[in-house]
């Protein structure tokens, strides 16, 4: 057994987080949390010459062919850093359903420029309020013309294809649901940007009037690919939830060493040591779970539907926390614009939501296990 | 990243298994299982015979104690043999429980500071299981703050004469030996005048009072000494350096508690997939599921981190104190779980024992939960040594830090 990253992982890690450290400090997210650029372009550029947009596409569509543990490891330090980028949207979810359910033309086509950052990509998955179901997807696909509209869809106003849900069936079964890819520069598609709690990451409402999609995958298969695409990203964003976790517990460690009230480091008061014990403790549980599933996603296992559910509960009641304690142990200070706390406080409570919302999860989590318990 | 045998490993665990499917004591096997929470009892049967003749068992065969050097009574192996064979005993491991403390604590204290002779004496029967081992640490002024101890040990000539009282002390009533720790310079700042030792539990003047627990039971006692003598040979460490010594057991109690810790999910999960509520089953009931996948992830933080621990360990790291975070999420966890069973019993979750629902199985482990939260550092303890050892935050302001020992005040309100 060796439960943990291989040293060559490691050091992936650490080039990870040494180039964002340099490309992407607090400064560059505050770019585009204040609205001067949709996103960090040079960034993106970054990425995709260190090879990180492309670690887990395989070598023959233009990856490096590594695979998802390396991917993992980077997810972590794009978390860490809060980077502005539409890494997950790209990377987690098009990217991965296109590996997924694609055909070879449609790998070719846009998996080499994912890894080279020449394309970005999206899931539009959602039409409002709600979690993810067949039953909420009332878009519908009459032969290859896609009509109706979808919100929020992460990174929709700067992405140029995007994996549609469609209904392609009305018998009430998950049959019904068909995966069609768009790219979004043609006609019959209106993109429309919408505010949300992050601006460090965008999100759209895409309205398709006669789109022109093509099918990816077989027709009717559209939700089974949807549940495996967000099983795996459901490990990947948790392993950016534990990046932004473990950070917002040093910057308020650090806080708690050098701010000084009643004389003393706010540090030596139990209060605060508790607090910051606990946002540890969090921080620990969450990363263990991201680690089992990093191990199921990586050997497919038979595992990862509930690994899956458990990393992403874990990680974002870890974020969460951390990110909310975070402000707390600044006091006023973690109050202010200024200060860099709002801005993981903002992206974990986004996170929180954008696969669907932890309740969601906690429902699939004990199904699935209740399914695994039954069968066994 | 894998979770696969290598091919080593894999030879060392079929011979395990083959060794326990012939050796095992089978026919408590579904007792055993079934009684996995707090205390474990045989209904036909005296648990501390089964348990003993199980480890002598093993014992005979090389199979306890397995990360002790051979020659103290254990087999030499290594960490992930260990975890192997933890895996494999699965519910005989219950069997365990009363040596937990001779095993994980006592034993490595005796290996680091005895002398060879007495290691070579001592180890092998207690690895064997054929003599117990208790720990002698707390008093009623020094719990969390175990270095306020008053019992004290006075030289006379190559014997030392103790008096005092110890309290809390898990199994004393049934203990052979055990490692105790004294005062011995009450004048100078209370870690320096500390000195440990170890002493036969049927010296004259050694008076045992079983405790009767907030639970029902007695499991622990206060231990009475009245001009015990030890002899010089018995000190474990320097004169005045037991607190050093005591670090060493206090570690390895903090491995051995947090390891097995048990959450109660497992438990409550198999409840609520069995249990029907007026509109259908648990399970089935979305506010159950909530609650259960709360519990799931904390279960399998716990268990992942231990496996990471593990992996650490049989690379030659340390484990270092962030293996605190064990008993400090399972103790709260197991309460929370048993009141959460009894909720969904609903009134007749005031029942409990043969009266109760599983033969009172959640009631049980709501009465014993408090104790866990205490024993082996409290929650508070462990958050402080998260925060200072791990996080690197100031410790605490010790007001008695440098004031010797007999100038520091013993009552809070006047
Ligand atoms: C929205 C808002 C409006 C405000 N309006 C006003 C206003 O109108 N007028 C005004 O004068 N002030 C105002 N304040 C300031 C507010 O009173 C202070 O922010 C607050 O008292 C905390 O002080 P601090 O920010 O210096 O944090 P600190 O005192 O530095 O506290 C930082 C952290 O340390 C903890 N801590 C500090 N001391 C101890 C201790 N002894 N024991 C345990 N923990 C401790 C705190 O709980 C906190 O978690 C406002 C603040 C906010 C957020
Ligand atoms: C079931 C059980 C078995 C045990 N077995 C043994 C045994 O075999 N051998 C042995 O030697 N001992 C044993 N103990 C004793 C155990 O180690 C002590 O009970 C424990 O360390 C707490 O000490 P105390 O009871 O004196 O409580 P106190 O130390 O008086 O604590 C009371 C409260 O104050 C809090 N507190 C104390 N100091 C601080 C601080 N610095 N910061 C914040 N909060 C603080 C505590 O967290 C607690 O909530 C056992 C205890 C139990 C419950």
């Amino acid at each position: 057994m060796n439960f943990d990253f291989s040293d060559e992982q490691k050091q992936m890690r650490d080039e990870a987080r040494k180039f964002l450290s340099e490309q992407c400090p607090p400064k560059a997210v505050r770019t585009v949390l204040d609205g001067k650029a949709a996103y960090d372009r040079d960034l993106w550029r970054g990425l995709a010459e260190m090879g990180f947009l492309g670690v887990a596409i395989p070598e023959q569509f233009g990856g490096a062919g590594a695979g998802h543990l390396e991917l993992c490891v980077i997810a972590e330090e794009m978390g860490r850093a809060l980077a502005p980028v539409p890494f997950s949207s790209t990377v987690y979810l098009a990217a991965e359903a296109l590996m997924l359910a694609g055909s070879d033309a449609q790998k070719q086509k846009w998996l080499p420029k994912i890894a080279a950052g020449e394309a970005i990509g999206t899931l539009a998955l959602f039409e409002g309020k709600g979690n993810p179901s067949p039953k909420a997807i009332k878009l519908t696909a009459a032969g290859a013309a896609l009509n109706g509209t979808k919100k929020p869809v992460p990174d929709g106003a700067i992405a140029d294809f995007a994996v549609v849900a469609a209904r392609t069936g009305s018998t009430g079964r998950d049959a019904d649901i068909s995966l069609f890819l768009v790219d979004l520069k043609g006609s019959g598609v209106e993109v429309k940007e919408l505010t949300n709690l992050d601006p460090t990451r965008g999100q759209a409402e895409l309205t398709f009037t006669n789109a022109k999609a093509e099918p990816l995958g077989a027709t009717g298969e559209g939700w089974g690919i949807i549940t495996q695409v967000l099983d795996r990203a459901a490990v990947l964003l948790a392993f950016e939830q534990v990046g932004g976790a473990d950070r917002a517990l040093e910057m308020g460690r650090d806080y708690a060493l050098d701010r000084i009230a009643f004389g003393r480091p706010i540090g030596s008061f139990q209060a605060v040591k508790h607090i910051l014990a606990d946002m540890y403790v969090s921080a620990t549980l969450a990363r263990s779970n991201c680690y089992y599933g990093a191990w199921a996603l990586s050997t497919n296992a038979a595992e990862l539907p509930e690994a899956a559910a458990a990393a992403r509960i874990s990680a974002t009641q870890a974020f969460q926390h951390c990110a909310k304690n975070n402000i707390q142990v600044h006091g006023g200070m973690g109050f202010t614009w200024e200060f860099d706390c709002h801005m993981y406080y903002r992206r974990a409570n986004a996170t929180a939501l954008g696969l669907g919302s932890v309740s969601y999860w906690e429902d699939a989590l004990i199904d699935r296990m209740r399914k695994k318990n039954a069968a066994a | 990243m894998n979770f696969d045998d290598t091919p080593q490993e894999a030879a060392f665990r079929a011979e395990a298994r083959a060794w326990i499917a012939a050796n095992a004591p089978k026919q408590y096997e579904e007792e055993l299982r079934k009684s996995s929470l707090g205390r474990v009892q045989l209904k036909n049967a005296n648990i501390l015979e089964v348990a003993k003749a199980w480890q002598k068992k093993k014992a005979d065969a090389g199979w306890a104690c397995l990360h002790w050097p051979k020659e103290y009574g254990g087999r030499g192996a290594s960490p992930i043999e260990r975890v192997i064979w933890q895996q494999e005993e699965g519910p005989f491991g219950r069997l365990s429980a009363m040596f937990i403390i001779g095993h994980g604590m006592c034993g490595p204290t005796m290996m680091a500071f005895a002398r060879e002779e007495h290691k070579r004496h001592y180890l092998p029967p207690l690895a064997s299981g054929e003599k117990i081992w208790c720990q002698l640490f707390s008093e009623p002024a020094g719990g969390s703050d175990v270095a306020g101890l008053r019992t004290r040990a006075e030289r006379k000539g190559d014997e030392w004469i103790i008096n005092g009282q110890k309290i809390w002390t898990s199994g004393a009533h049934y203990s052979d030996y055990g490692i105790l720790l004294t005062r011995t310079d009450p004048t100078v700042p209370k870690h320096k005048g500390l000195t440990m030792f170890f002493l036969d539990m049927k010296s004259p003047g050694v008076e045992v009072r079983p405790i009767k627990q907030a639970s029902g039971q007695s499991d622990f006692n206060e231990v009475y000494f009245t001009d015990v003598r030890i002899p010089d040979h018995q000190r474990l460490g320097e004169v005045n350096d037991g607190w050093n010594v005591s670090l060493t057991t206090l570690m390895n109690e903090r491995m051995s508690i947090g390891a097995g810790v048990s959450t109660g999910f497992p438990e409550l999960f198999e409840f609520c997939n069995s249990l029907m509520l007026e509109d259908g089953p648990a399970i089935e009931d979305r506010s159950v599921r909530s609650r259960l996948a709360n519990y799931a992830v904390k279960a399998s933080g716990l268990k992942y981190t231990s496996m990471r621990a593990i992996s650490a360990l049989s690379k030659g790291e340390r484990p270092g104190p962030e293996n605190s975070i064990g008993k400090l999420v399972a103790g709260s966890m197991i309460q929370e779980v048993a009141m959460y069973a009894l909720d969904l019993q609903g009134a007749a979750g005031v029942l409990s024992g043969t009266d109760a629902e599983l033969a009172g199985k959640f009631q049980a482990m709501l009465l014993r939960a408090p104790g866990t939260r205490v024993e082996g550092g409290t929650d508070e303890i462990m958050r402080n040594i998260i925060a200072e050892r791990v996080l690197g935050l100031p410790g605490d302001i010790r007001v008695d830090k440098d004031v010797p020992f007999n100038q520091i005040p013993t009552k809070g309100r006047a």
